[in-house]
């Protein structure tokens, strides 16, 4: 070859240059994501509009909101004055003025700092379950619900005696959280009397006896355990605390109560009302629901023909029925069956019913977890020489728990939404009930969207929490490197 | 299964029915409580003010009841009922009586087992038109929008009312009051119809009262009044007399104030009667003397119980209209104290 026929060879780099402008930055953000079709063009602009609209309309309603007022006519002439007439503005100065309610009912205010301290130990407790054993985890969250707890009871106007208890006790469990996370868990163990005696009050030893009924429980099972197994001592041990919470427990506490008069003012169901009264149906129905549920599963996979019959019967009829019907059980038919004057308490009900009603639904969702685990996980377990139980804890539900988390976690946030469709059976839950007693103050009457954008946002602060739980824990316990 | 449990709930309820003819009464006293099904949401007649106690027209019946009977007003357990679950509550012995604006009609009063006492409140259907719409008679609503709340007896009585004068209308069907407020505001409806008294708090509530006429027709009956089990007549007579002995007080001039004054001074024979001053009234009913003078001490009398929740001077502003007493051409009339 001849250095003639040689071509041209470029000695320098050519500078480089940017990518063209429709290739980077928003230009390229734009047309790909809202633009990259006639058809997305045309979407993209309507849902402009319908953004632009919607803003329109409620933006001045927004920006004229009043917050100091003592009524709409009052709120009115405010909006009036200050944005001219005709114009409309939101009133928020009802929430202002009966956000209490809209939070806890007619509870009494003096008492305020109960459920808001048993609202935090209710965090405290679910330390352990969400991030059991981590210590920055534990003590990051025991340590802001505390702040918080503090804060809101200087919100409310508590005295300075409460302030210091409620302030010591979270102290003492950022302690434990600090230096041994894992003893949380007793707080779990201990947290549904403890809040129950704060919320509703009454002598201490009530609350105290149904505990020791579930010691004396747990004391017969591992005594019994290693020579029965686990099914046969479970039920000594039921029985065993059936008698003592039926025959015994009242003549015990009555007698303590006699020597040590400790306790708090009673509180009545019907003064609960708003979050508060969300809160306690939505929290005991979930976790009450979980463990029923499982078990529920259990049944329903079980080999046992009369387990098999009963739990799919018990789940295929409650969840063939309206939980509304289940509501309407709770307040109405269950005071014919039961013998006359008796004062069973309605919150009660409603909660037994709600938890029976999202149990069967949760069995669903775990036996979809059961179903999901190929056959060989079982016999593994059998081959390892594993008894039922043990299989069941160590090896099938830890993985069918973790698939089922979505299923699990929608089901409580619609059980959680659904504790709202009490105000059906008279109980003042904060969407309906509260909004219509304001809505009766003359004062009020004529309010219509503000109370329904107040408790929506609350709703979906929660619900959007436990949404990002959900996924934080499947993030955690995805395994299979995918 | 459904027929089994109907069946069940049916023997219950006989049952139970036969034990609260054991006499509520003697229940109330040994409870120390008079526990009142109530309405939580109907401005001026029953709902809890902010601070969560219960205020209205109807709550001061149940104070005088129990004032009559326990001697003391505050001693009342409010029990909150909606319109479905009132009858049942009623019924299954939740609560000793139903104050809550319920409506007195045959089958409610033979069917279901129960007994109207009296008429606490008389009111009646009404229309409230846009002042710019120019009716001023409901028959001349032809072919109007009419906004009303599903599943009641004012729906019913309105088609009734059209059909009778012949002419027409759509009906746009709402779930409360407050919906029907919002949807008749924003022109969804040309007329709103509810009972004559809910009309005159909605309007109220109006950003433009001033633009908003009630029209004069009624076209109903509504005599809304406590209610009790039946066949517990001593029960029943009670609420009843205590109720009247607040009508009679209106009448013969005796109030929350001068009770005890006119204690001391009248010559009235059916004064001192009331008051315990004179005979054995109390004691025909199982009660002390003195039952009715705690009752009107409660509240006050009739009058004074409809002017501090709903009458002229509060924001409702309610005129007397039928439940005026007899002597001012009203409807409220009670026998004799003898």
């Amino acid at each position: 070859m001849t250095k003639s026929s040689l071509s041209f060879v470029r000695r320098d780099m050519l500078a480089p240059q940017s990518a063209p402008v429709t290739e980077r930055g928003a230009v390229k953000w734009l047309r790909e994501n809202l633009f990259s079709s006639i058809g997305n063009s045309v979407l993209t602009i309507l849902g402009l509009l319908v953004l632009f609209w919607i803003v329109q309309a409620s933006l001045p309603w927004l920006l004229n909101g009043v917050w100091q007022a003592n009524s709409l006519g009052e709120c009115r002439t405010i909006i009036a004055a200050t944005a001219g007439e005709g114009a409309s503005g939101a009133c928020w100065a009802m929430i202002a003025q009966r956000w209490n309610q809209f939070m806890f009912g007619f509870y009494p205010k003096t008492d305020y700092w109960r459920p808001i301290l048993s609202f935090a130990l209710m965090f405290v407790a679910l330390t352990p379950v969400l991030y059991y054993g981590l210590r920055r985890a534990a003590m990051l969250m025991v340590g802001t619900v505390g702040v918080l707890a503090v804060l809101s009871l200087a919100l409310v106007q508590t005295d300075g005696w409460h302030d210091a208890l409620v302030a010591a006790v979270m102290l003492g469990l950022f302690a434990v959280a600090a230096i041994m996370p894992k003893k949380l868990v007793w707080v779990t163990l201990v947290f549904p009397a403890v809040g129950f005696f704060l919320l509703w009050g009454g002598s201490v030893w009530g609350p105290v006896g149904t505990l020791f009924g579930f010691g004396i429980w747990v004391a017969i099972w591992l005594v019994l355990q290693s020579r029965l197994g686990v099914v046969v001592p479970a039920a000594i041990g039921l029985v065993a605390a059936s008698l003592w919470w039926l025959v015994l427990q009242t003549s015990v506490t009555t007698a303590l109560h006699g020597i040590a008069p400790l306790g708090l003012t009673a509180i009545d169901s019907d003064q609960f009302g708003g979050f508060l009264l969300a809160f306690v149906i939505g929290v005991t129905a979930i976790s009450a629901s979980l463990p029923i549920g499982i078990l529920l599963a259990l049944g329903r996979q079980s080999d046992m023909l009369l387990i098999k019959t009963l739990s799919v019967g018990f789940i295929e009829f409650v969840r063939g029925v309206p939980l509304i019907t289940m509501l309407f059980t709770a307040s109405l038919l269950l005071q014919y069956f039961l013998p006359p004057r008796t004062n069973f308490d309605l919150i009660l009900r409603v909660i037994i019913l709600v938890s029976l009603f999202a149990s069967a639904y949760i069995a669903e969702v775990i036996r979809g977890g059961l179903a999901a685990l190929p056959r060989g996980q079982y016999e593994a377990a059998d081959a390892l020489g594993l008894d039922y139980w043990q299989a069941q804890r160590l090896i099938i539900m830890p993985q069918a728990l973790k698939i089922s988390i979505p299923g699990i976690v929608s089901s409580f946030i619609g059980l959680f939404k659904d504790t709202t469709l009490v105000a059906l059976v008279g109980l003042a839950d904060p969407l309906q009930g509260i909004t219509k007693i304001v809505r009766a103050d003359i004062a009020w009457k004529g309010i219509y969207w503000e109370p329904f954008i107040f408790v929506g946002a609350i709703f979906f602060l929660f619900c959007f929490g436990m949404s990002r739980y959900s996924m934080y824990l499947e993030r955690k316990l995805k395994t299979d490197h995918r | 299964m459904k027929k089994s449990v109907f069946l069940g709930t049916l023997a219950a309820t006989t049952m139970l029915a036969g034990f609260a003819a054991a006499g509520t009464l003697e229940d109330v006293k040994a409870r120390g409580e008079l526990i009142c099904g109530a309405n939580v949401a109907l401005t001026g007649f029953g709902a809890p003010d902010a601070e969560g106690n219960y205020v209205g027209f109807d709550v001061d019946l149940c104070k005088a009841v129990a004032a009559a009977v326990l001697g003391d007003a505050s001693k009342v357990k409010y029990v909150p009922t909606t319109g479905e679950t009132r009858f049942t509550a009623l019924a299954s012995g939740e609560v000793d009586v139903l104050i809550r604006n319920s409506t007195w009609t045959y089958s409610r009063d033979t069917d279901l087992k129960f007994d109207f006492v009296a008429v606490n409140y008389y009111d009646g259907q009404g229309f409230m038109v846009k002042k710019d719409l120019g009716v001023s008679s409901a028959k001349e609503l032809d072919g109007a929008t009419v906004c009303i709340q599903t599943g009641t007896t004012t729906e019913l009585n309105l088609a009734d009312f059209f059909k009778a004068n012949n002419i027409s209308y759509t009906p746009v069907t709402v779930g409360d009051d407050s919906e029907a407020q919002r949807q008749y505001e924003a022109g969804a409806c040309d007329a709103f119809t509810t009972d004559a008294s809910g009309l005159a708090s909605n309007r109220t509530a109006m950003a433009d009262p001033a633009n908003h006429i009630i029209l004069p027709e009624i076209i109903s009956k509504e005599p809304l009044g406590p209610v009790v089990r039946h066949g517990d007549n001593n029960w029943g007579d009670i609420v009843r007399w205590t109720y009247y002995a607040l009508v009679a007080a209106e009448e013969k001039g005796i109030t929350k104030a001068n009770i005890d004054q006119i204690a001391a001074s009248t010559t009235d024979p059916e004064v001192k009667r009331i008051l315990g001053l004179e005979g054995d009234m109390g004691a025909m009913m199982g009660l002390d003397a003195e039952w009715a003078k705690r009752a009107i001490a409660a509240s006050g009398n009739y009058g004074e119980i409809f002017e501090a929740n709903i009458g002229a001077a509060t924001p409702i502003g309610l005129a007397r209209g039928l439940n005026a007493q007899w002597t001012q051409g009203g409807l409220q009339y009670a026998p004799p104290f003898r």
